[in-house]
């Protein structure tokens, strides 16, 4: 009994001074948190440091000493972390709400090659999932297209909004290219392998693929009549627009780089890589970042180490390559909030922690072309951040005490912590 | 010219015989008056016995007489069979040939619950009414490929059903009718684990399923003449047919043991059709005294040439290759009684050469010869007529060139009941070799090859190649040769009189007639025949289980002191510092500080955190089928039938530090099946991984997948969760009257019992009856608050208790009434909004229930969280502030206690089984790993090792890439790379 009193008055504490879930308004103050230990999300940290914001951005980060303005407010953070807001690279929260219940599903749609669908529009702001990412850290997501060949545009967005209109960072910013599988189920009754490779198949589809991107190249010197899908992938040719190309099997990272290129595609972002171990000269001469699949999967094969899903990100990290981590997977929208673990788990096994957290902050930031204005507490960038009570790569010590986005302090509660403190006071009532 | 050959293959020798007493009006009525003998052969009467010259005599199809010195009567015609050897023909006891496979019977979407068939068992794959006479019609065509194959007679049977009824026997002779050919009616009974595609009657939904329908199939067998009210003909036919040997299709390595299994419970010898991997668990199938029908399937090598797929190809298949054909040695080697089949080789034709693999790879001779006769004859009892050449027994034998087994032997002739059906064309002469060809006084050198078979010819003219044909059959040769570029051809022929010298008479290539003659002047080269022997490729060694992880030699218990650890005991000592933990003989000894024992082994655990091992309340993995979903209730299943001791995700567990695990049925239907309580002792059998002695549990499910919510189907009851709390309740009560009728009728007297009809053994109702006694326990799928609450209604009702809500994400809000009642929660950390009902499923939960007191444990459901459990319980500290201790006993002691084997496991605790794990920090830190783990005192899983293992099998791996590139350039057919694929089985899988 005396725990629940502790932990409500605990949550007492922290949580009754903002409107719950409700977007929070303008920063109209300046805030000067001190003490805190600063995670930059460069890779570096700042034992005993101060971060000061203002008009929504960060203006100073440096050691605790004299700042270098007048705050409004000052908070102290002694013996806590503080971090940038992390970033959710190739995420669908916000797309489908409830996993079997298909009116919730925003995600898949038809066709093959659908350059022109935007996932912003759908994006719901006020999906219970997302708000259950901020409480961990969470603060900044990409959501992606999923379905067909080329299943659309993805944008960035922030995750304190009204609508996706506001929630947006940064629209259309890439194109995803799903890369033809290489292997497909065997008719067992045709006493096939359980997984079959289609040589021909694969081949005619990859050769698909070559036309529609020459198809779409030529297409963008004229632009008449309009061809809404091929209109869509003249960012990629001229640079403004990544293409991120969804692969998984050397076969495919290689078919998939090679196409790419000598369609000159420039910005290629490669997302999952369960073998781009075995692709680093390609991806390193290349400068093609990761979007490293997340290391809670099972090995691909029956004989692959056990722990390689863990210990990927070390070896690219080690050859040089510059990652971030990809959330997709089994029940990928809820357990996007456990992103921060996903880091975590890559430090346990090699990966320096505080280069962890640079995949999930400045490295997200980069790869995704936000890192002028996310990523760091850097001055100048947003102030997108978070204090910790500890570790926020730990489950044991990710407990956020503030966030904020874009200098806006933000509420921490969600569907879920409404319903434990509705039931905690049940029980106090006993 | 086909016809030309199908009679020179027939009409060597014609003796016809019908039965007497039929009238005939095609002319005079005969009967075969003479006799057959086949002389000079080398004769195999049985497996390891020879006569040399000997004799063989044959009437009406049958053998009269074998030996040496056979008196043969006058009126018998006489074969010279010098050079060549006589074998008994094989016997085929697995076959379908001359039964069509029926069209299947489907109609419409949705799922079929009940039987179709009126009067019949209530289940429609039982079909052991069934007599494959009625429907058997003899095909020449299969016959003859099995007859080409060496085989002379064949049980065979239509592949319907579980229980398929009756086979029949008969010889593969071509001219007679069934009154000859047909050697039994009703050979045997055949059964199998798959369903038939007569019916689509949903249930038996799983492997698990169809063991149990068999089990309760034969309980009813024996109960219906005691009891039964109701006509049921397959019941009744069933009876005409039980006391048949007894042919069981078994589609794996697993089943063939599960067949086994069953077949011992009911004392019934079944000849199980082996899956070809039967040396990978070799004891498993002595203890369970199978016989075996041993396929020579041996599968071909992949297309290596490709290394991106070949990476892709798992350890466990390119050694299938390297080990298959060691199968039957391996099984002679322990005395498992087996025939050879030809059953899944899809061309019969290489047949006989698969088995000489298997002679190659350690089969004696002798075992081989008797895997193809005697034994599968005295399997169909029929080792007075078939299998051996005696007097009486049916004149079905094979003529080769040479010893059976040899590399270049062919099977030449197989004759069956006294009729010879040529194999391989065998000219009078043999023609090979170089002549002079001389026409019209033109020289021409000619080269024949191969004249027995396929002739060739190559024409010269002194040192000019000319173009030119051959042909050579029923003793005429027919030569084609243009004696000069843009000439006419040459056509000549001859009857072969002699080899040396060839003559006849033709034209010219102008069109004139004219007369010919060759002489042999050199032999055919005889060396270039034999065919090189190529030895089988090395053997790589079989390991537990057999794949990239598996154990050469099985860890064996260590007794072992962990020094300087930070130990969670779990106990009232909680976390340790700087303390020892010592293990002797798989059990915990001492928990201490400063323990030291002369000649025990330390393991330096400084700065490391010992723990007990983690226990999942909750999973999926380690096992064949998961769901039988075939009903509302699947009492009678359990999951210990079907565990897989081969699943990677074991091994894959243990290095997360899983040390127990129950292995819960899925959540297709309200009551589901027995669960199995196991350790992952990776290498070792199935049974051997279940825990010993634990209490028994059952899986109950509630909500959206019982109601059948997410996918069409709205034809099975319950729909809605009101329906749901009336088949527990309708259950129930049947299982109390159930109980009642027993104990009613277990109180009569011996002469009461003989008037009184029987009670039916019912699996299920014994299962639930268990329950209701207080002797099994439910682990209960749950997810809302309403449907949790009906539940301990129902129980309290029927005064017990249910023993865990598993998953349970309502469990908060309910959390004070299932402290009243008892129940634990087994939940998950923080998964949701996958369905409707998880819509407040919140990660407080565990948090909420523990602080009311409920037993609360963290389960994975999942084969990827599973292995690292550790951090879910970690879960529990962020979301809601459980103590560190406490959420530790959340993956450990907990679940033990829902379990019941808190006893033996869940804590570090002198006495208990030793299940540790060493960890190199924290165990609850994201950045723990697990360093050893081990169970019952051997370590079965440890990290250093594991990383070593990577080598070994990249090393094995090039070996084996290796012999299958040779095997290719020797001219190997290969295919093309599979990947394994593993499934991954959760609550919702279908099977």
């Amino acid at each position: 009994m005396k725990r629940i009193l502790y932990i409500l008055s605990y949550f007492a504490a922290i949580n009754t001074m903002v409107a719950q879930q409700t977007p929070a308004a303008q920063a109209n103050q300046s805030l000067l948190i001190t003490g805190a230990t600063l995670h930059l999300g460069d890779g570096t940290m700042i034992e005993n440091g101060q971060v000061g914001m203002a008009n929504g951005k960060i203006v100073e980060v440096g050691p605790v000493g004299n700042p270098m303005q007048n705050y409004d407010q000052t908070l102290s953070a002694e013996g806590k972390h503080l971090y940038p807001g992390f970033i959710a690279a190739n995420s669908t929260v916000g797309m489908v709400e409830i996993d079997a219940i298909r009116p919730t599903n925003d995600l898949n749609e038809i066709g093959t090659y659908l350059p022109n669908i935007r996932t912003i529009i759908a994006y719901n702001a006020e999906s219970k999932v997302v708000e259950s990412l901020r409480p961990n850290g969470i603060l900044t997501a990409q959501i992606v297209p999923t379905r067909g060949r080329i299943a659309g545009s993805s944008s960035i967005v922030q995750l304190d909004a009204w609508n996706w209109e506001d929630a947006a960072v940064k629209t259309d910013e890439g194109i995803h290219l799903y890369w033809p599988r290489t292997y497909r189920r065997g008719n067992a009754t045709k006493g096939e392998d359980p997984l079959v490779y289609d040589q021909k198949k694969y081949e005619k589809v990859v050769e698909e693929l070559d036309d529609y991107l020459s198809q779409s190249k030529v297409y963008a010197a004229s632009s008449t009549p309009k061809h809404l899908p091929y209109s869509a992938l003249k960012g990629v040719f001229d640079g403004t627009q990544k293409v991120y190309l969804h692969a998984k099997e050397k076969r495919q990272i290689i078919d998939g780089i090679t196409l790419l290129m000598k369609h000159n595609v420039q910005n290629i972002v490669l997302v999952g890589g369960d073998d781009a171990h075995l692709t680093i000269d390609l991806l390193k001469s290349n400068e093609i970042p990761v979007i490293v699949s997340r290391p809670h999967r099972l090995p691909n094969t029956e004989d692959e180490d056990v722990k390689m899903p863990f210990k990927l990100a070390k070896i690219l990290m080690d050859a040089g390559l510059i990652l971030t981590i990809d959330v997709s997977g089994r029940m990928e929208r809820m357990n996007t909030r456990n992103l921060p673990f996903y880091a975590g788990t890559f430090a346990a096994y090699g990966v320096p922690k505080e280069s962890a957290v640079r995949m999930i902050t400045l490295d997200a930031a980069k790869i995704l072309g936000i890192d002028d204005q996310l990523g760091s507490l850097e001055v100048g960038k947003d102030a997108t951040l978070f204090i910790s009570e500890g570790d926020a790569l730990d489950m044991r010590t990710n407990q956020l005490t503030k966030a904020f986005i874009q200098g806006r302090e933000i509420s921490l509660e969600t569907h879920q912590t409404k319903l434990w403190k509705r039931y905690m006071e049940k029980y106090s009532r006993e | 010219m086909k016809k030309l050959l199908m009679l020179t293959c027939l009409s060597f020798v014609f003796t016809g015989f019908a039965q007497d007493y039929f009238p005939t009006n095609k002319g005079v009525k005969t009967s075969p008056p003479n006799f057959e003998a086949i002389t000079n052969a080398t004769l195999h009467p049985s497996p390891g016995s020879t006569i040399e010259d000997g004799t063989l005599l044959l009437k009406e199809g049958r053998i009269v007489a074998i030996g040496k010195d056979v008196e043969i009567p006058k009126n018998a015609v006489i074969h010279n069979y010098e050079g060549k050897h006589i074998y008994a023909s094989f016997i085929e006891l697995h076959s379908t040939s001359g039964f069509k496979s029926p069209k299947s019977n489907r109609r419409g979407r949705s799922v079929q619950y009940h039987a179709s068939r009126k009067g019949f068992y209530w289940n429609d794959h039982i079909r052991s009414d069934y007599r494959g006479l009625h429907d058997f019609s003899y095909d020449e065509s299969s016959a003859k490929q099995l007859r080409n194959a060496g085989f002379g007679s064949i049980n065979t049977h239509r592949p319907e059903g579980i229980h398929r009824g009756t086979s029949v026997l008969v010889a593969l002779n071509d001219q007679s009718d069934a009154s000859v050919r047909l050697l039994d009616q009703q050979a045997a009974q055949h059964l199998s684990f798959t369903k038939s595609s007569l019916s689509q009657q949903y249930y038996p939904g799983s492997i698990m399923g169809a063991m149990a329908l068999l089990r309760q199939f034969f309980h009813d067998a024996q109960w219906y003449n005691k009891g039964a009210k109701t006509k049921d003909l397959a019941i009744e036919g069933y009876e005409q047919i039980k006391d048949l040997p007894a042919i069981f299709e078994a589609k794996n390595k697993l089943d063939v043991a599960r067949a086994a299994k069953i077949g011992q419970e009911f004392n019934q010898n079944f000849l199980i059709t082996a899956s070809g991997k039967e040396y990978e668990r070799i004891d498993v199938l002595k203890q369970h005294k199978a016989q075996l029908l041993v396929p020579v399937n041996f599968p071909k090598p992949y297309d290596v040439s490709d290394p991106v797929s070949t990476q892709k190809i798992a350890l466990s298949d390119l050694r299938y290759w390297n080990q298959a054909p060691h199968n039957p040695a391996t099984l002679a080697k322990n005395s498992i009684p087996f025939a050879l089949t030809s059953h899944g080789l899809k061309n019969k034709s290489s047949f006989l050469s698969q088995v000489k693999k298997a002679v190659k790879a350690g089969l004696s001779e002798e075992q081989a010869l008797a895997a193809l006769t005697t034994v599968p004859a005295k399997m169909i009892r029929q080792s007075k007529t078939l299998g051996t050449l005696r007097p009486k027994a049916w004149a079905n034998f094979i003529v080769t060139g040479g010893p059976l087994f040899e590399a270049s032997t062919k099977i030449e002739e197989n004759w069956v009941q006294g009729i010879n059906h040529r194999i391989v064309q065998r000219p009078e002469v043999v023609i090979d070799g170089v002549y002079d060809l001389m026409i019209e006084g033109e020289r021409f050198a000619l080269t024949i090859k191969n004249s027995n078979n396929k002739p060739s010819l190559t024409v010269k003219k002194d040192s000019t190649k000319l173009k030119g044909k051959i042909s050579y059959s029923s003793g005429w040769v027919s030569l084609q040769i243009q004696p000069e570029e843009d000439a006419g051809y040459a056509m000549l022929s001859g009857k072969v009189l002699a080899s040396d010298q060839l003559a006849g008479n033709g034209t010219n290539a102008n069109g004139k007639p004219v007369s010919w003659t060759a002489e042999r002047q050199e032999q055919a080269d005889d060396d270039k025949k034999t065919k090189k022997e190529k030895a089988l490729p090395k053997k790589v060694a079989v390991t537990y289980p057999n794949n990239g992880f598996g154990f050469t030699q099985l860890p064996s218990a260590q007794n072992v002191i962990f020094k300087n650890a930070t130990v969670w005991t779990n106990e009232a000592e909680g976390i340790m510092t700087n303390t020892d933990v010592w293990v002797e003989n798989g059990r915990i000894k001492a928990v201490g500080k400063n323990l030291d024992a002369a000649g025990v082994a330390t393991i330096d655990a400084t700065g490391k955190h010992l723990t007990s091992g983690i226990i999942d309340e909750h999973s999926h993995i380690g096992a064949s089928s998961i769901n039988e979903g075939g009903q509302n209730s699947s009492a009678e299943v359990t999951i210990e039938d079907v565990i897989n001791p081969d699943d990677i995700n074991l091994y894959r567990n243990l290095s997360g530090g899983v040390t127990t695990l129950q292995i819960l049925h899925g959540s297709a239907n309200p009551i589901g099946g027995r669960s199995a309580v196991i350790k992952p002792r990776w290498g070792r059998n199935a049974s051997e991984l279940l825990f010993e002695n634990a209490d028994p549990f059952i899986k109950f499910a509630l909500g959206e997948n019982v109601k059948q919510s997410n996918w069409p189907s709205y034809n099975r009851f319950p729909q809605t969760r009101m329906g749901v709390e009336q088949v527990f309740v309708d259950y129930f009560l049947r299982a109390q009257e159930y109980q009642n009728a027993w104990k009613s009728y277990n109180q009569l007297n011996r002469k009461e019992k003989a008037k009184t009809p029987s009670p039916r053994y019912d699996i299920e109702m014994e299962v639930l009856a268990e329950i209701l006694n207080g002797e099994r326990f439910i682990s209960c799928h749950s997810y809302v608050q309403s449907e949790i609450n009906m539940l301990m209604k129902v129980a309290e009702q029927f005064n017990f208790r249910i023993n865990t809500f598993t998953h349970i994400l309502e469990g908060y809000k309910v959390a004070d009434i299932m402290q009243k009642h008892g129940v634990g929660g087994s939940t998950f950390s923080d998964w949701w909004a996958y369905k409707f009902e998880v819509n407040d499923a919140i990660p407080y939960n565990g948090a909420i229930m523990h602080s009311e007191g409920v037993t609360v444990a963290f389960n994975s459901d999942d084969a990827e969280m599973s292995r690292r459990l550790n951090q879910e319980a970690a879960k529990a500290v962020k979301y809601g502030g459980v103590s560190e201790e406490d959420a530790w006993k959340f993956v450990t002691l907990n679940p033990a206690k829902l379990l019941h084997i808190d006893n033996e496991v869940g804590s570090i605790k002198a006495g208990k089984s030793a299940d540790l794990v060493l960890w190199n920090d924290h165990p609850m830190s994201i950045y723990a790993v697990a360093e050893k783990t081990m169970i019952d005192g051997i370590f079965y899983y440890e990290l250093d090792r594991a990383t070593a293992q990577l080598e070994v099998i990249a090393e094995e791996r090039n070996t084996l890439v290796q012999q299958m590139m040779n095997a290719k350039n020797g001219g190997a057919p290969t295919k093309k790379m599979p990947k394994k694929q593993a499934r991954e089985f959760h609550c919702e899988t279908l099977d």
